[in-house]
């Protein structure tokens, strides 16, 4: 098995905030990230697939593809955007690196073509902080 | 004889923005500044290096102390920007528009007061990975 990896990037707004609890109890438990006016991240995104080479490209996925559909179903979507406010995938949900992974995996998974199997999304918010869904 | 010698200190801070000049209307706002002015803001981790140069004090070896420098950075720059909105919540950018140079010069206007004389600063700060700007340049 080979994996194949594509490095990605947006710059995006967001906060975190649950609508169902109290003001404070948001500052408690999310501190500066609840803040009412946003703050922001440089995300790097990591996709990776896996498969076997080709015989005759020697390619698991034709990167530029796979660079083309990232922009498309997520860069697109996300970049230089509000999180909370922009992205229709990340609607009605908590605007954590953990449910933006998964939102990612979720527009991605459905426009790989056969044989191309997703393997994981890696999410760094900051240079110090990610996470990775592997799609169980 | 001593020659100058320059110490950095690197911190961080996450905050959202959008660029836009409120004399324009929306159609050159979105034509010189494209996608960085659209209205719900977006954000970047900035990281921050400072720069602090001079020749080391004989009687401790330090250009500066770079405990002190940290601390310095993180009560007027990391309190005033960090998880903030710099165009909302921020009395330096109420006016201005916060560009990368523009909150290069901005932070050094707040450290340069708490910096020893003797010693010359320099700001670099990194919007990204791939922009950062200098100042002074």
């Amino acid at each position: 098995m080979v994996y194949l990896t594509r490095l990605e990037h947006f710059n995006a707004a967001h906060r975190l905030f649950n609508r169902a609890w109290s003001y404070e109890k948001n500052e408690e438990v999310f501190g500066k990230c609840a803040n009412e006016n946003w703050h922001g991240h440089n995300y790097e995104l990591y996709v990776t697939v896996m498969g076997q080479p080709d015989p005759e490209t020697g390619f698991v996925f034709d990167v530029k593809k796979l660079s083309q559909l990232i922009r498309k179903h997520v860069i697109e979507k996300v970049d230089h955007r509000n999180l909370n406010m922009d992205v229709d995938f990340m609607k009605g949900k908590m605007c954590s690196t953990e449910n933006l992974a998964k939102g990612i995996w979720n527009e991605l998974k459905p426009h790989l073509p056969g044989g191309v199997t997703l393997h994981c999304v890696r999410l760094y918010e900051t240079p110090r902080i990610y996470v990775e869904y592997f799609g169980e | 004889m001593a020659r100058k010698i320059a110490v950095y200190r690197r911190e961080h801070f996450n905050a959202a923005h959008r660029l836009y000049n409120s004399k324009w209307d929306a159609a050159t706002n979105e034509k010189v500044f494209g996608k960085c002015a659209l209205p719900n803001y977006h954000g970047h981790n900035y990281e921050l290096e400072v720069k602090v140069s001079g020749k080391p004090d004989k009687r401790t070896g330090f250009v500066m102390d770079l405990k002190e420098l940290s601390d310095l950075i993180r009560r007027e720059i990391h309190s005033r920007f960090d998880h903030k909105n710099l165009n909302l919540d921020t009395e330096e950018f109420r006016d201005l528009n916060p560009t990368a140079e523009n909150i290069a010069m901005v932070i050094y206007r707040l450290l340069r007061p708490h910096i020893d004389r003797s010693r010359d600063l320099q700001i670099r700060l990194y919007e990204t990975p791939r922009n950062f700007v200098e100042y002074p340049a």
